[in-house]
């Protein structure tokens, strides 16, 4: 029993050894502490979501290099674009944000944090464009042309979810709204997002999620936007992805805030110039300066022509714009989607 | 020393398969495909992610977070367990009960309830804090909070059965004999707990350690500010590429070694728990 | 084993002979009066321990009541009632029920096993068991996901499905009845058990009729907890399970859906009932060990 004994004290001596060591370790770090600007320097905060953070970097770098900006540090924070944007309301300092959705914004402007007339100017708050693809297994085993061939049996679809993710908005709309745009009803457009969720086999929180159950085999079929599937190209994921006919273009807004520091208005005309164009442009984004240089964009299906413009492109606003849409496709007691979700999710 | 009537052999072998095998199946097997999972492309790349930054910030916070709720919940725990085993008052035993309410709770409410109560624009105490300059949600403060709440009742459900068992007549000793309150309460009474405290304060740090969905609501996951371990796994699970995937695997293996080793603490040195005492 | 015990059983505190139940080898408090009223210093202790308490917990879990009843009765049953919500809330239950009667059988089994039988490496198990409750919640997702879904060496993928729900829900409430039952087999005298035997009663009548009734409290509240920690599972399922709404989607995940959308009543609303679960499950465990203190 005493060699127990001996254990148990030299154990407790290890221990509080340990526990001093973590208080050590721990004592340095509260949240992050931002430094006073050294003379004659700006710090901005750019809060955004996480697909764009190499953009803004890059853009960030050649903004340093003008007049306006080359004393400017940058303080960023990269998320989930709800996640992101309920932060920067409860807090989270920010005098830039760049978001995937505008109701991220939007949720802004109602918390008094960004001026009503954000969204007024030629860019309409766009600073970056892209649109939903369809994205398919290397070589498109299945034979998937367009949107009618996803309702084809053996297809199994997989699209971030609509109510988890605000983001996944777009890929639904699209899939609903292409119908008409070829010509059909209300009716069969109904009919066949019907038919499209029968299809559906995942229904993760994001559109990364997504991806990954598509990469991991759960699923055939991806519904995803451009930028995102040229982006994974880039990392080295192997799939085909095809842009059909009729689409949606996806819009992912920017915004200064009211009391930002004034070079962020800067940094926002930058943005949209054709110098910082271009670095979406690299990274899969469509530009929304008519006439940025596009080179050759690794990662896309052609990369000397990676944007080609389908015949049937439809916004946000052929639907009536977000506020309408939210409420006839997305309300949870009258929405269109919950309650084809309920249909399916019975017969499933 | 076996008490009860032997087992019959066939009977007894029968179960000891069904238990292990249930138990590989739900929990052997797959931690070791984790492990295994982690180490896939090798020792290098796992350093390697466990270097970044956003890691070493991350596990920074949750140690720092779990440092506090732990320190928080000892000194309220010991105390509030004194108090339950060593006084009566009305409420005792409905005091007794909701210590437990922690364990019961989901951790999802846990956060829904913190930012009700604690979110600077809308909480019923938030908006007083803000504009007294503190900020708990989505930010530290609130982090330490969450994982407090839900690891409040470890110390104390390891310290009250201590405290019953040695009873007051050494305390009472003591007293007689002129030690002051405190003097009683460190030099008997502590040294008498300081092993289900121990127990108590391990098991406490374990879970403070691994909470995941509080802290995922009171945070906001932002990188760099209040991301802390287990946010990073998921977040970084759900990103592209193989570096994500290590670094996710990384994070999450490190969070399990710490929890299995403080499980084996806690097991390997309590007494034998076969031997009657 | 009087430690473990406690964590999911709170101990009696009426009378001195209360505990006994819980404790190790039978033993007695000490004799006379371990209990005295409140003096001034203590009386300050209580009230700023109280303080703490309410601010952490009692506070915040009656905001969520009073969020909850924020559009009166009628907007509460109907976010209750929406269908996605009340999916998510038969899944929930369901399978949380499934997940307990199993832990029944099985924790029951494993604790016997546990205290009756002894082979070389059973410490190990000891171990082993609790690495759901110390184990993060969202790395007990990927555990899982390793070998039931996609990548599964056994061939099964699972991810996605309501099975992965059932498997999430065994996973994290594998310690539970085991940690309650154990201490009190330990805690059996062999002298009623091997009566029995002498008079010619069988293994099984035995295990029926003598020790089952003793195990039955311990049994009892292992289930209550078992049953709550089902209901409240969040971060293995993130992974995991897809989160199908009628199909995958769990109680906790529709209250954090609601909350990224900006919709704390509704949120506050389905959290009510997880958090009316959880004080009916503290009251039982109570009743329950007030039982056993007086029948002990």
């Amino acid at each position: 029993m005493s060699i127990r004994k001996l254990l148990r004290v030299r154990s407790v001596a290890a221990l509080s050894a340990v526990a001093a060591t973590v208080l050590l370790l721990t004592a340095c770090v509260g949240g992050a502490a931002t430094a006073p600007d050294a003379a004659g320097t700006t710090t901005l905060h750019l809060v955004g979501f996480a697909v764009p953070k190499e953009a803004n970097n890059a853009i960030q770098k050649k903004f340093a290099q003008t007049p306006e900006g080359k004393d400017v540090v940058w303080e960023e924070s990269y998320g989930a674009s709800g996640d992101q944007s309920r932060a920067v309301v409860n807090g989270l300092p920010a005098d830039y944000v760049n978001f995937s959705l505008e109701g991220d914004v939007t949720r802004l402007v109602k918390a008094g944090l960004v001026d009503e007339t954000w969204n007024s100017g030629p860019t309409k708050g766009i600073v970056s464009d892209s649109a939903v693809v369809i994205v398919v297994q290397k070589g498109n085993p299945l034979g998937i042309k367009d949107w009618s061939d996803l309702v084809k049996p053996g297809v199994k679809i997989v699209t971030p979810n609509p109510a988890s993710s605000g983001s996944a908005r777009w890929n639904i709309l699209a899939a609903y709204q292409q119908v008409i745009a070829n010509g059909g009803t209300e009716a069969e457009a109904r009919e066949y997002l019907t038919k499209f969720f029968n299809h559906v086999a995942a229904l993760p929180g994001s559109g990364r999620d997504a991806t990954n159950a598509f990469l991991e085999g759960s699923a055939n079929v991806l519904i995803s936007y451009e930028n995102e599937a040229i982006l994974a190209r880039q990392s080295g994921e192997d799939f085909d992805y095809i842009l059909p006919d009729a689409t949606i273009k996806i819009e992912n807004p920017g915004a200064v805030l009211k009391n930002a520091n004034p070079k962020a208005n800067t940094y926002l005309d930058f943005v949209l110039s054709k110098a910082g164009q271009e670095e979406f442009v690299k990274k899969g984004f469509r530009p929304v300066i008519a006439d940025t240089p596009v080179g050759e964009v690794a990662g896309a299906n052609d990369p000397a022509k990676p944007f080609p413009v389908p015949p049937k492109l439809f916004t946000i606003n052929d639907l009536g714009g977000w506020d309408e849409v939210n409420a006839k496709f997305f309300d949870e007691a009258t929405g269109l989607v919950p309650q084809i979700q309920q249909q399916t999710g019975r017969s499933q | 020393m076996r008490k009860g009537a032997a087992p019959q052999t066939a009977t007894r072998w029968g179960l000891r398969v069904l238990v292990v095998g249930y138990l590989f199946l739900l929990v052997i097997w797959p931690v070791l495909l984790v492990a295994r999972a982690t180490f896939a492309h090798g020792l290098a790349p796992v350093i390697n992610a466990l270097r970044q930054p956003e890691v070493i910030f991350a596990f920074q916070l949750t140690l720092s977070a779990a440092f506090w709720a732990v320190v928080i919940n000892t000194i309220f725990g010991v105390g509030i367990s004194l108090l339950l085993v060593r006084y009566t008052f009305p409420g005792r035993r409905a005091l007794n009960a909701l210590v437990d309410l922690p364990l019961a709770v989901s951790p999802i409410v846990v956060g829904l309830s913190l930012v009700l109560v604690y979110s600077g624009r809308t909480g019923w105490l938030g908006g007083s804090l803000e504009q007294a300059g503190l900020q708990v949600i989505y930010a530290p403060p609130g982090i330490i909070l969450a994982t407090a709440f839900v690891s409040l009742p470890l110390v104390i459900r390891e310290v009250i059965p201590v405290l019953q068992e040695i009873g007051t007549e050494q305390e009472q000793a003591a007293r007689s004999l002129g030690a002051s309150a405190l003097q009683t309460f460190a030099r008997i009474t502590l040294p008498a707990i300081r092993w289900g405290l121990l127990y108590g304060v391990v098991l406490s740090l374990a879970r403070s350690l691994g909470e995941f969905g509080a802290v995922k609501i009171v945070s906001g996951g932002v990188a760099m500010r209040t991301q802390t371990a287990t946010l990073l796994v998921e977040e970084r699970y759900q990103q592209f590429g193989i570096e994500n995937s290590i670094i996710a695997y990384a994070a999450a293996f490190i969070l399990a070694l710490i929890a299995v080793i403080a499980l084996v603490i806690v097991t390997a040195f309590r007494p034998d728990k076969g031997t009657p005492r | 084993m009087t430690q473990r015990a406690a964590i999911v059983e709170p101990p009696p505190l009426d009378s001195a002979t209360a505990g006994a139940a819980t404790n190790a080898g039978g033993r007695r408090l000490s004799r006379g009066r371990s209990a005295t009223s409140l003096t001034a210093a203590s009386g300050l202790g209580l009230g700023v321990a109280l303080l703490w308490f309410s601010l952490l917990v009692l506070i915040p879990l009656t905001a969520v009541l009073v969020q909850a009843s924020e559009g009166g009765w009628s907007a509460y049953w109907d976010s209750l009632r929406s269908p996605q919500t009340f999916a998510a809330l038969r899944l929930t239950v369901g399978q949380a029920i499934l997940v307990t009667v199993i832990n029944i059988f099985m924790g029951t089994t494993i604790a016997w096993v546990l205290v009756r039988d002894h082979f070389p490496g059973k410490r190990v198990l000891e171990v082993i068991i609790d690495i759901p409750l110390a184990l993060p919640t969202i790395v007990g997702g990927l555990v899982l996901l390793s070998l039931y879904g996609p990548s599964s060496p056994l061939g099964v993928n699972w991810a996605n499905t309501p099975i992965a729900v059932f498997l999430a829900f065994l996973f994290v409430t594998l310690p539970f009845i085991v940690r309650t039952v154990q201490p009190v087999l330990l805690e059996l005298e062999p002298e009623v058990e091997e009566a029995a035997a002498s008079l010619g009663a069988t293994q099984f009548t035995i295990f029926r009729r003598v020790i089952l009734p003793s195990l039955a409290p311990a049994i009892a509240s292992g289930a209550a907890l078992s049953f709550c920690r089902a209901i409240s599972e969040y971060g293995s399922l993130v992974l995991l399970s897809g989160n199908l709404p009628y199909s995958t989607e769990v109680a906790s995940v529709r209250i954090l859906s609601y909350i990224e959308g900006d919709k704390l009543t509704e949120a506050a609303a389905v959290a009510s009932i997880l958090l009316i679960v959880a004080l009916i499950v503290i009251v039982i465990l109570d009743v329950i060990s007030r039982r056993v203190a007086r029948y002990a």
